[in-house]
């Protein structure tokens, strides 16, 4: 009850929060979707480049997200952007790398081939297939992709709040070095229900983005 | 083309180790681990750590596993489909909050961190070991109970083997995210590496924050090829050739 409270009292600084988290959230799923699903495209191209860009996103993603903070701040610092926004923004671009190349990589190899063939057989050029074919039918998956990545993002941005990126994570981090309780609450019950209302609006925008002939299939 | 693409590739890994050599120097790196005066200190933190993730993990797997295995009985099949959305749900929630909230109604220390680490890291483990035996093909289960296993053994000797690939998947996700939230778990009063990165950050050394951050790394990348170990050795031959 007290959070509600709280919440309610300090409604401006909780929407400008709320507002800074998802705004670092949103920059940096456009900028990862940018380098992704080109570079996704690309592997299935090139086989042997694959493993490896694969394995480079996966040891990224593995990477704790505090400790990659921690690495990237005395380079970044070299700039002059040690903290605040820009690292936050590149940290989460590269942890959104791998579910997005993955996504993309794996949907573009799966499309049917006997559609990649109906399409050769019409004449359609590399560059035609690819963009009235193939990246239509991955198009559900790349979403899904994005998805994970920006659940993931969310809570990793929370995170950032320590190296002064802002967002929800401040509520947290203030909460819990004053040991102000209703404040430590009202930043973790609203980034998670962040995180729920994105998952199911991504889980909507994908079903809407399905097109109809993959639908009909399915059922 | 390719070889090029590879070549590229090398020389930019070899250029990125020399960089990073340089500026363990240059932060003062080398001087910070040398110091005899820090390293114990360093290393009661990593030892901390590690035990954070032993404890929370091993008691983890074992909730997670059950949790998995007694969801696809019979008895309790109709369930499955609500634990695993609750448990989709869970994951969507991020591991600062789960430790901001365990904070708060448990108090600081390790209790709570392992607490709330436990929690977080019995979803996944669940839910893996929950699809992999579902996964399992049913002909299979079938001709063991035309062979005249009882229950018991069909777990052990077929679903269990079939669905381990799977369910070290699942293990080597959350012992991964485990490692990165042990990190967190500083806040709440609980150690670990944690505590050199925050405090780090906080006075601005960087020195002290790369002492934290890189043994952070490098823990959880020999956990994630520990895990590819793993698989080498639990699951079954047969199985490995097909995938």
């Amino acid at each position: 009850m007290s959070t509600l409270s709280f919440i309610y009292e300090n409604m401006d600084r909780v929407l400008y929060l709320t507002w800074e988290h998802i705004w670092i959230v949103g920059l940096s799923l456009l900028i990862a979707m940018i380098i992704g699903v080109p570079l996704g495209v690309l592997i299935t191209k090139y086989e042997n480049l694959a493993q490896r860009v694969l394995n480079t996103a996966n040891v990224l993603m593995t990477i704790p997200s505090i400790a990659l903070f921690g690495i990237m701040l005395p380079i970044l610092a070299f700039m002059g952007f040690g903290l605040g926004k820009f690292p936050a923004v590149i940290a989460l671009v590269l942890y959104s790398q791998l579910p997005i190349i993955r996504n993309t990589y794996t949907a573009i190899l799966n499309v049917p081939p006997e559609v990649a063939d109906a399409g050769k057989g019409m004449g359609m050029s590399q560059w035609h297939l690819l963009k009235e074919v193939e990246i239509p039918i991955a198009v559900p998956i790349i979403l899904a992709g994005l998805r994970t990545a920006a659940v993931m993002n969310i809570g990793i941005a929370a995170i950032a709040a320590y190296i002064g990126a802002g967002g929800l994570g401040v509520l947290i981090s203030q909460g819990i070095s004053r040991t102000y309780e209703e404040m430590i609450i009202a930043g973790a019950v609203l980034v998670s229900i962040l995180a729920i209302i994105v998952d199911g609006a991504m889980a909507l925008l994908e079903r809407w983005v399905t097109p109809r002939g993959i639908k009909v299939q399915r059922k | 083309m390719k070889l090029f693409f590879g070549n590229v590739y090398r020389l930019f890994l070899i250029i990125a180790l020399l960089a990073a050599g340089i500026m363990a120097e240059r932060t003062g790196l080398v001087h910070y681990l040398s110091d005899p005066y820090e390293y114990p200190y360093i290393l009661s933190r990593i030892w901390e750590h590690i035990y954070i993730v032993v404890n929370s993990m091993s008691i983890a797997t074992v909730i997670g596993i059950a949790a998995g295995i007694l969801l696809t009985r019979s008895r309790f099949k109709r369930y499955a489909g609500i634990v695993m959305y609750v448990i989709s749900l869970g994951q969507t929630i991020p591991s600062l909050a789960v430790l901001a909230l365990a904070m708060s109604f448990l108090g600081i220390g390790s209790g709570p961190a392992v607490f709330a680490l436990t929690i977080y890291s019995i979803l996944p483990i669940a839910r893996n070991t929950l699809a992999g035996i579902t996964n399992v093909p049913p002909h299979m289960i079938d001709a063991a109970r035309g062979m005249g296993m009882p229950p018991g053994r069909i777990l052990l000797e077929i679903e269990i083997p079939n669905a381990m690939k799977i369910m070290l998947t699942g293990f080597r996700i959350a012992l991964v995210i485990n490692i990165g939230t042990v990190a967190l778990a500083y806040l709440i009063g609980a150690g670990g590496m944690g505590d050199l990165i925050f405090t780090g950050i906080e006075v601005m050394m960087t020195h002290k924050l790369l002492a934290g951050a890189i043994p952070v790394t490098i823990m959880a990348l020999v956990a994630d090829s520990f895990c590819g170990l793993l698989e080498v050795l639990l699951v079954s031959k047969g199985l490995r050739l097909n995938g």
